[in-house]
């Protein structure tokens, strides 16, 4: 399910209040490489709104919206958001980071805990290892912008414990996270 | 888990039949679409017999209860179908002593199972005595059978053992019912799930839970080398690592002193090693504990995520899934980790493979076009052979004659998020008889135990 590389087809899910919208979307996207974070992509459709709805929230199949963000401190977002199988950080989450980082280099008594989760189209063992290569990925982040390394546990919880229980692409993108918790 | 104990098998009488081979025999390599017409008369018992069970177990008519777990157990192969209690024309205990083979040729049986409970005091304990007896219609005779004392809480294995005799004098393969599943049962919402280890007789008896549900628990599986010590993963105070049970006593320890999550583990076929992963620094490398000398070693090195290990049966080789080539595929290394080779080639990503028992396949999960599947290849990755496809399964693990993979399997939620569920599923080698195995609650993580041992 590595398909960051290479063009694919997305099917989504689009929900409107009461009324459930679904619209299956030929897209064409192409995302990041490992020097460039920015994703590009090219919707072709016949319907703008949906596309521009979900478009608000996810980039690629990375999650950008708000709903289920909580906060570390105040103005300070608790996780980050993954590509499908991906560990590498989009440039929304490395500002986030930044912000933890800043934020932790301020209160030095604070410890956290990275939790990394993964979503649930994967087995059970594969998605352990992604949700710790996850957590690391958000752990070296921290570490490189000053925050020491003993003041951050990771803890993987795999696909154990989704935010969202819904079986769809959206639904699937919040799970894919990793969230900076405070340990003490 | 001290049941266990209680059987003790005093004498294990074999009643052998003067010609030993016989006219029925069932070919199971194939789908099987026309089963065996097969009659289970109830065992018969005396009196003193029925008061002293219904005193001791408060079962009305054991011998009834003990054909009905053949009957289940023989029906659920898909290989027979056992014929309405009603349609019999001969008494039980008659039946026993000498059948009349046109009375059940008649109802179109081709196999008739007869047998006797007697209760028994040894010791001033009480015991029950069960013979059993499988006839060949058709050739009109006696074709096995057996004789053996236990302690009347064990009846129920005592029906899976006379299920077990009967496969194999018919199928020539060796039995798979009396045999237990550790499992894990799962209740709760998706997102908050409780999950507690839980262990189960094959047909869905006797469950026992072996966890509370304070923490998340995952993978449990059994010793092969013995049905009274499984492995399993714990989150115990927020640490991710695995654990050794003994069922009997309920003691456990951690495995291994590793900074970092262990998770993935599996025996060794003889029982005296454990293969994991360890996840460390963002990296899942495959190591192995020797558990008698406490040694342990890394086998994997490589930045991927290594997981998922699988001995062989004759512990030479170790199966491993590996995301090395850009996607989770499957690879065979000899047991100290030389000689890496992938073997998946197929489209789509493959996981969790499991060597099989008689060492011939291997059995794996399968992700493509959005469907995941259950499917079986050669060791050397040809051959593949997919059995079963759905929204999301996962998890094989094999009976222990190696003719049937269990599974678990999880539904789709709607638009609400609402409508998940986690089930256990079988299905046999050949792709046909797709069942759901029952459990208590919802389920997942499916190991299948060895022949138990007495």
């Amino acid at each position: 399910m590595n398909l960051s590389k290479i063009l694919k087809n997305v099917f989504l899910v689009v929900i409107f209040g009461l009324i459930v919208t679904a619209c299956a979307t030929k897209k064409s996207v192409k995302t990041t490489t490992e020097s460039s974070t920015t994703t590009t992509k090219a919707a072709e459709t016949q319907k703008a709104d949906p596309i521009e709805k979900l478009d608000a929230l996810m980039q690629g199949d990375v999650y950008i919206g708000s709903d289920t963000v909580g906060e570390l401190a105040s103005g300070v977002p608790d996780r980050v958001f993954f590509a499908t199988n991906e560990t590498i950080l989009t440039t929304a989450s490395r500002e986030t980071l930044r912000k933890q980082a800043a934020w932790l280099r301020q209160n030095s008594d604070v410890t956290v805990v990275v939790e990394g989760h993964a979503d649930e189209r994967g087995t059970r063992e594969y998605n352990l290892a992604l949700g710790e290569r996850r957590a690391n990925a958000a752990k070296d982040y921290l570490m490189t912008y000053g925050v020491s390394s003993d003041r951050i546990k990771v803890l993987s919880y795999g696909k154990e414990r989704p935010v969202d229980s819904g079986s769809n692409p959206l639904s699937w993108s919040k799970n894919r996270r990793s969230v900076t918790v405070k340990a003490n | 888990m001290k049941k266990n104990l209680f059987l003790i098998i005093l004498f294990y009488v074999f009643l052998k039949p003067s010609i030993s081979f016989s006219l029925v025999e069932i070919d199971i390599t194939r789908g099987n679409l026309d089963p065996m017409p097969i009659s289970v008369s109830p065992f018969f018992s005396d009196k003193i017999t029925d008061e002293n069970i219904k005193e001791n177990l408060n079962i009305e008519n054991l011998g009834l209860e003990i054909s009905k777990i053949i009957e289940n157990n023989l029906e659920k192969t898909g290989l027979f179908d056992a014929i309405e209690k009603e349609a019999f024309l001969q008494k039980p205990d008659i039946a026993h002593l000498k059948p009349r083979f046109e009375d059940w040729a008649l109802i179109k049986s081709q196999v008739l199972i007869t047998g006797k409970v007697t209760s028994k005091i040894i010791n001033e304990k009480d015991y029950i005595n069960i013979e059993f007896k499988l006839w060949d219609v058709l050739g009109a005779k006696m074709v096995d059978g057996f004789s053996l004392t236990t302690t009347p809480r064990s009846w129920r294995r005592v029906g899976h053992k006379i299920s077990d005799k009967v496969y194999e004098r018919l199928t020539g393969e060796s039995g798979y019912f009396d045999t237990r599943i550790i499992y894990v049962a799962e209740e709760g919402p998706k997102t908050q799930r409780i999950k507690k280890l839980a262990l189960m007789d094959q047909d869905g008896f006797n469950t026992k839970y072996i966890t509370l549900g304070s923490e998340l628990v995952l993978t449990p599986r059994f010793n092969p080398a013995n049905d009274k010590e499984i492995t399993y993963m714990s989150y115990f105070r927020n640490m991710p690592r695995v654990y050794i049970v003994n069922l009997q006593t309920g003691e456990q320890k951690v495995v291994g002193d590793f900074r970092g999550m262990t998770f993935a583990p599996r025996f060794s076929p003889d029982g005296k090693k454990l293969i994991m992963s360890l996840a460390k620094d963002g990296n899942s490398e495959i190591w192995v504990r020797n558990l008698e000398t406490n040694i342990q070693e890394k086998l994997t090195d490589h930045p991927s995520i290594d997981t998922s290990p699988s001995y062989s049966p004759d512990g030479k080789f170790i199966t491993f899934n590996s995301d090395r080539s850009g996607y989770q595929q499957i690879y065979v290394m000899r047991s100290d980790g030389s000689k890496v080779k992938r073997i998946s080639f197929g489209k789509g990503i493959y996981g969790t493979p499991v060597w099989s028992p008689r060492g011939d396949l291997i059995a794996f999960t399968k992700l493509h076009k959005k469907k995941f599947f259950i499917g079986v290849m050669r060791t050397d990755g040809t051959g593949e052979r997919l059995l079963t496809e759905n929204f999301y399964q996962e998890a094989p693990s094999w009976s222990p004659n190696g003719r049937i993979i269990i599974f678990y399997r999880e539904t789709k939620t709607d638009d609400k998020g609402q409508g998940f569920s986690a089930k256990l599923w079988s299905i046999d080698l050949t792709g046909y008889n797709e069942r759901l195995v029952s459990t208590e609650t919802d389920a997942s993580d499916p190991s299948w135990s060895s022949l138990l041992g007495n």
